[in-house]
């Protein structure tokens, strides 16, 4: 392998994994509050993409930058997850796990057949959002699109380790998985702070979407499926409900897949998920993850 | 065996052959006027769905453990008997001996790899198992498309369609039976205590993990069955056909039957496969159907529709008796479940 594919393949890599890290964090912080695994996450990215598909003609006909079409996505997101918390959660919420996974994976099947019914199942192109030059280093052509996007990723993971860890909501978001019946009593509203937990990670779907459609520029109402389970395995990987975790996992699922993909093209997803079940027998809490025993 | 046993045994036979009769003669007789055949096919896919939801329950109902992956043991049993029916064509086997083997050898193939499968899985459970089952599924699913006896990605066509009604359903009929006697046994009675409580089974002496992977590898059997009637009802396949909406279809199935009742997947999957065939022009709207029952069933009837109850033909048959005359011929209260296709 030359230094210039293996410094591209690096990149591509970081350009990917910086996608799925974003959208781990939306199932690690779902995760931490309420114990479920959103299903719906996935299809979140989707609606997202949707939005910019709709929304980037609109903004570039009116003579605002096209990057503008983000903000309307990650308001649609954050509407679509807090109304899917208040109307298809919430009511499950008390009836056990086995329930709230199942009406996860309702909501999920619900938002990509309602995308068909609305938008055809057939595939749409999504208008160039960056239109930054290609550069040149040592020999190493990297495109400044796919570097700006690794660059907002991290921006977005650092401004949301800050906010978790220094902002009283951050904080309320972190004393409501430890303790629920706690944190109440310290006066903090729950059902609040879960409605906050999926605006947020539906929002960072929306910009994980942004990302994604800057580099592969197709919708389609089931492109939420395939990512959204890369995206789980990575929040698994790095420890469910740990948010550096999510990030870790993310990267190292992004350089996996685009490394497999040079030396054996078909079978890299099957290595991906094959991560995913060595870590889950060999350290079922992740890589970060702390193990918490089990009581009777 | 008791002569209760034994009388309540034949009844559900009986019954079950008249369910047979009767849908036999209604194709013979054109009872459907134009669209018979096309009738007739749709029971044909009713009957392996049946298998299909039938054996997912024993995991996610009787075992209480989430199975996202079934699509994927439904799949190893389409290819596997794909290629044996390949194999053994023109040996000069009759069409139904030949699809008794090729069903028999999905079933086996499908059967060790849910064991496989299992061993390493049903280590964890819960939320993790599930991504599991569906991370396995994934992976068969990409096997399929890599190998060239599989067709290589592409659609593997050719397959000797040696499904027919009336073949499909008395596979039906023997594995939907078997699955029941097994619920019943002492095994599946273990494998529900496990559900209950596998903290106390554990303490009780009952070894866990064996039982967890014999139930999956003996569902993924049924699944290859049901995989294998559908290979050989088609005569061509996809390996992304058996992907993970699939897999959530049967779920659904289950769940919006009735977890934990062999009845409510056996009219829950009938019901469910059969009816988008009718409403062709909805077919758009199915899977939205389907969710929104879903969330609706998880908010109001969390156990489906049926719950834990089951069909007990012998149980209805005394009731009219008892009804009728006081001293009707009593039968034992073995319920069957099996009969109730078709309606």
């Amino acid at each position: 392998m030359t230094f210039s594919l293996f410094f591209q393949s690096i990149v591509n890599g970081l350009n990917l994994g910086a996608t799925y890290a974003l959208i781990a964090l939306g199932y690690t912080m779902v995760y931490g509050i309420i114990r479920m695994i959103n299903f719906a996450h996935g299809d979140f990215i989707m609606i997202g993409a949707y939005t910019l598909f709709y929304t980037v003609p609109l903004m570039v006909n009116n003579g605002m930058p096209a990057w503008l079409a983000v903000f309307a996505a990650i308001v649609v997101c954050a509407i679509v997850g807090v109304l899917v918390e208040i109307f298809a959660y919430r009511p499950v919420r008390k009836a056990g796990p086995m329930s709230a996974l199942i009406t996860a994976l309702a909501m999920s099947i619900f938002l990509q057949n309602l995308a068909m019914v609305l938008f055809g199942a057939r595939p749409h192109n999504v208008a160039a959002i960056f239109s930054l030059p290609s550069v040149t280093v040592a020999g190493v052509t990297i495109s400044l699109n796919v570097v700006l996007t690794i660059a907002i990723g991290l921006a977005i993971m650092l401004g949301l380790q800050l906010f978790v860890k220094k902002t009283k909501l951050g904080k309320a978001m972190r004393a409501v998985p430890q303790d629920r019946d706690a944190s109440t009593l310290m006066g903090i509203n729950v059902n609040k702070i879960i409605t906050v937990t999926f605006a947020i990670g539906s929002a960072l779907a929306a910009v994980a979407a942004l990302m994604y459609c800057t580099t592969y520029p197709r919708v389609t109402n089931n492109m939420g499926t395939t990512m959204g389970m890369k995206a789980f395995i990575a929040a698994v990987l790095g420890g469910i409900g740990v948010i550096p975790g999510a990030m870790l996992g993310g990267v190292l699922i992004g350089l996996i897949e685009v490394f497999v993909r040079l030396f054996a093209p078909g079978w890299y997803e099957a290595v991906t998920y094959g991560t995913l079940i060595v870590i889950l027998l060999v350290k079922p809490s992740g890589i970060l993850g702390r193990n918490t025993g089990e009581k009777v | 065996m008791t002569k209760q046993r034994k009388l309540s045994y034949l009844l559900n036979l009986i019954g079950v052959a008249v369910v047979f009769a009767v849908m036999t003669l209604l194709f013979a007789f054109q009872g459907f006027g134009d669209s018979t055949t096309y009738v007739e096919g749709v029971c044909t896919t009713a009957c392996y769905t049946i298998i299909m939801v039938a054996s997912l329950n024993l995991v996610v109902g009787f075992m209480g453990e989430f199975s996202l992956g079934h699509a994927g043991f439904v799949s190893v049993g389409a290819y596997a008997s794909a290629i044996v029916s390949g194999a053994l064509a023109g040996k000069g086997l009759s069409d139904l001996a030949l699809l008794i083997v090729a069903v028999l050898a999905g079933g086996l193939v499908a059967g060790i790899a849910g064991m496989l499968v299992g061993i390493p899985a049903l280590r964890l459970r819960g939320d993790y198992l599930a991504i599991v089952t569906m991370a396995f599924a994934e992976i068969i699913r990409v096997v399929f498309c890599n190998l060239e006896i599989t067709g290589g990605g592409r659609t593997m066509s050719g397959i000797p369609k040696l499904a027919t009604f009336h073949s499909s359903f008395w596979i039906m009929a023997v594995c939907v039976t078997i699955m029941f006697l097994f619920v019943r046994s002492r095994f599946g009675r273990t494998v529900q205590a496990i559900r209950e409580d596998y903290i106390a089974a554990e303490a009780s002496g009952i070894n866990v993990t064996f039982y967890k992977v014999m139930t999956f590898a003996i569902s993924s059997f049924f699944a290859g069955v049901g995989g294998a009637l559908y290979a050989h009802y088609m005569t061509a396949m996809i390996p992304t056909n058996f992907n993970f909406n699939y897999s959530a279809e049967l779920l659904s199935e289950v769940i919006i039957g009735g977890t934990g009742s062999l009845t409510g997947s056996v009219i829950g999957a009938a019901f469910l496969s059969a009816l988008p065939e009718f409403m062709r022009q909805f077919s758009t709207y199915r899977m939205l159907g389907y969710s929104v029952v879903l969330v609706l069933v998880m908010l109001f009837r969390p156990g489906g529709i049926f719950g834990r109850w089951e069909f007990s033909l012998t149980r209805l048959v005394k009731k009219i008796a008892g009804r009728g005359k006081a001293k009707a011929a009593a039968a034992g209260a073995l319920p069957q479940a099996a009969e109730k296709k078709g309606e």
